[in-house]
């Protein structure tokens, strides 16, 4: 508790520090300084989820690297400016404030947290700047009070309403599940709102549920509820959480007999994931290191020359890594296809174009959300690999 | 100093409602547990099965609960503190288990020296050697907290002592959530020894094979279970042996009733109260283990619930009592079973501290606790 008052007072001065800065700078709209391009990548390299910023930073800086390997864009070297916005609205707010009145940017690869990239989409289509965010998966990025698209902000990912469609399609075609068992933590919404979009395709489909218990994060005795799962018999366990509660779940379900496979959403992903617990089961995520396309495996390959464990070895990119490369390279591709370093005529680009990326082939739509197939992995004999891609 | 606002020695305040009123909790008790018989019948009635499988689940956490619970009615009868950095020594023994299981496979050392060992014996010795190595630790570190933040406070208003336990507590939290120490996250826990489960249903005992799924009716426990359940009955005899029947025992029941008389009578106050944190953190650390092979997963935060749940089985037993700890944590577990099973899972931790709050009101000394006589 102590320590976040300390954090809190730190921030404060931070803030007070940060704000004096663009007060005294002109307003935004300057042209970029001569031969370069400047997009400003905004991750959480502190604060609570500091794994999710580095993999952001890492798979935006590949991206940037390659392409002035290339030779840049219209002729001009990209520069990429990081900042650490902590997943918190503040720091976020007053990151894209620096970037864009000091730096004069035009383009904001971030933030990685949907709380942090809602208001920094507000700056950015006041300033107009185009902000393009890897996994922001709340509509809220996208979409403004009104329901009204933001123009200046993309998202490269899919959303929960997507998500929980894919998880009911997967249940229903692939395992041929008639019924279902949904697991949920009331206090969660992004549990929440992946558990109410497979209900209602699930349900929409025919299908029935036959049960449905809450939980709460704090919670690691789970046998109360596995024994009504054990009760009930469903074809299929939905459990759209994070992997330490799926952790938990599976290991205590195996002992207690139950064999339907536990089925959730990119909360999994994750290198701490007990495969031999999750045993048999499924999850959504936004691309896998595993899949054999072309576009994949050339990622895979450079993110791992580039970066490397603490053991030396290459790093294997995450969801995070992979969706940050993908949105650097939407956004610079759009730069090379408008033909002219014009925010307005970018976003433009963007919303209109399609592009090959390492999560799938991407469109937008009308909000300014990819259509593309979302990856279904398996758990399987201790490991986590590709199963199939599924289209919405 | 002794000016302070809390004083020491006030007078106890009187919690009964007054006369007029009384009849008012009364009614609602009487009809809060012809609620919960209501509820417990028919639900009984409708899937004996289920019901049976949800008791079990409660004892299982009873046990659990019961062995930490030990550990702040002991120190509460001996010193009248609430030591509620209590829950964090029994996260320490889940993180020295951890450490010594998944980095330096201990759990194997016998193999080692004894490699024609059946690899049965090696694992049962493995086990207890890494619980012993957790318990030690655990009394290691409970000694230290008691040495540096509480034996200083030992004359200063009790409230100093409870507030310094709070802040141990923290520390304890906080201090192991740091990257170097055992960092913030959920971490699987690899447990030294494969779980077995089995199930009863009308045709007798059977083992579940992974891939299949036990009949309908059938009650499943594990090998997990059994274990706790022993270990925690054992500890029970144990302390009620240590407690009637040996010279610490006496010296800590002495302590106890009147800490100056008991000096005079040659009694070393300083290590009693020592030696009482070291039994109650050893039983932490043991129950630390347990829970973390039952439920395997840890991490820093793990301690925070049981150890409060603990802390109200402690209450409802009567605190200073250790069968009533014992009888509390069972309760408890039962009640947070049945909430979870016939009401709704988020519920449960409401109960179990309107529980405290029920008892706090009607019956502050606890189903065993006698009557406090004011001493000194």
């Amino acid at each position: 508790m102590r320590a976040f008052k300390v954090f809190g007072l730190l921030m404060v001065v931070v803030m007070v520090l940060s704000a004096c800065a663009p007060a005294a700078a002109p307003a935004a709209g300057g042209a970029a300084a001569g031969g370069e391009i400047k997009i400003a990548i905004l991750a959480p390299l502190s604060g609570p989820v500091p794994t999710f910023g580095l993999s952001t930073k890492e798979g935006a800086t590949l991206a940037v690297k390659e392409w002035n390997d290339k030779g840049g864009v219209l002729g001009k070297k990209i520069v990429a400016i990081v900042e650490d916005s902590q997943c918190t609205p503040d720091p976020a707010v007053n990151a894209a404030n620096k970037v864009i009145n000091q730096d004069k940017v035009k383009y904001i690869v971030g933030e990685v947290c949907s709380k942090a990239s809602i208001p920094v989409s507000e700056i950015a289509n006041e300033k107009k700047v185009v902000q393009i965010s890897g996994t922001s998966t709340n509509p809220s990025v996208v979409r403004d009070a009104a329901g009204k698209v933001k123009p200046f902000t993309f998202v490269a990912c899919f959303n929960d309403d997507t998500q929980g469609k894919v998880i009911a399609k997967f249940a229903k075609e692939n395992i041929k599940a008639k019924t279902a068992f949904i697991m949920l933590d009331q206090a969660n919404d992004y549990v929440k709102g992946l558990a109410e979009y497979f209900e209602k395709y699930f349900t929409a489909d025919g299908g029935t549920i036959v049960g449905k218990e809450t939980y709460t994060s704090k919670d690691t005795d789970f046998s109360t509820v596995l024994a009504k799962i054990a009760e009930a018999k469903p074809d299929v366990v939905v459990l759209p959480d994070y992997y330490n509660i799926v952790n938990l779940v599976t290991k205590q379900a195996k002992e207690k007999g139950i064999t339907a496979p536990f089925i959730g959403g990119d909360g999994w992903d994750s290198p701490d994931l007990d495969p031999k617990a999750a045993d048999g089961g499924f999850f959504t995520n936004h691309y896998s290191p595993t899949e054999d396309r072309e576009k994949v495996k050339t990622f895979v390959k450079n993110y791992g020359e580039a970066y490397k464990n603490d053991k030396g070895e290459p790093k294997t990119p995450d969801a995070l890594a992979a969706l940050a490369y993908d949105a650097t390279n939407i956004l610079i591709e759009a730069i090379s296809k408008a033909g002219e370093d014009d925010a307005t005529k970018v976003a433009d680009t963007i919303a209109k174009g399609k592009f090959e990326a390492v999560s799938g082939s991407i469109t937008f739509d009308e909000f300014h959300t990819p259509i593309k197939p979302v990856t279904v992995i398996a758990v399987k004999d201790g490991k986590v690999t590709f199963n199939s891609q599924v289209m919405p | 100093m002794q000016n302070t606002l809390v004083e020491q020695n006030s007078p106890p305040v009187d919690l009964k409602p007054r006369m007029s009123l009384a009849w008012v909790g009364k009614a609602f008790l009487i009809a809060l547990s012809l609620l919960i018989v209501y509820l417990l019948g028919t639900n009984l009635a409708k899937n004996p099965s289920l019901f049976a499988n949800i008791i079990l689940s409660g004892l299982q956490m009873g046990f659990v609960y019961a062995m930490i619970a030990l550990g702040y009615t002991m120190v509460y009868g001996i010193v009248k503190l609430i030591n509620f950095a209590h829950g964090d020594v029994f996260m320490v023994g889940a993180f020295v288990s951890y450490y010594l299981v998944y980095r330096f496979n201990f759990q194997n050392w016998p193999a080692l020296f004894f490699p024609d060992m059946p690899p049965m014996v090696v694992v049962v010795i493995g086990t207890i050697s890494v619980i012993i190595i957790a318990m030690i630790v655990c009394v290691l570190l409970a000694t230290t907290i008691e040495r540096v933040a509480y034996k200083p406070l030992r004359n200063a208003p009790r409230i100093a002592a409870l507030i310094t336990a709070i802040g141990v507590s923290f520390f304890l939290e906080f201090f192991g959530a740091l990257n170097f120490v055992f960092s913030p996250r959920f971490i699987p826990y690899t447990r030294p020894f494969e779980v077995v489960a089995w199930y009863i249903d009308g045709s007798g005992i059977h083992s579940i094979v992974a891939g299949t799924q036990p009949p309908a009716n059938a009650i499943t426990f594990s090998n997990i279970f059994l274990i706790i359940m022993i270990v925690s009955i054992l500890v029970q005899i144990f302390l009620q042996f240590l407690v009637k029947q040996t010279k610490m025992g006496i010296a800590m029941r002495a302590v106890s009733y009147d800490k100056p008389t008991a000096r005079l009578m040659g009694i070393n106050v300083d290590q009693v109260i020592s030696f009482t944190f070291a039994i109650g953190a050893a039983f932490a650390g043991l129950g630390g283990v347990l829970y973390a092979i039952a439920y395997s997963s840890i991490n820093t935060q793990m301690g925070i619930l049981p150890g409060l749940k603990a802390f109200v089985a402690a209450v409802l037993g009567g605190i200073g009592s250790i069968p009533g700890a014992f009888v509390g944590a069972l309760i408890m577990g039962q009640a947070e079973a049945l909430t979870m099973g016939f009401i709704s899972t988020p519920m449960r931790d409401a109960v179990a501290f309107a529980i405290l709050i029920i008892v706090l009101l009607v019956r502050p000394t606890g189903i065993f606790g006698e009557p406090e006589n004011e001493k000194a």
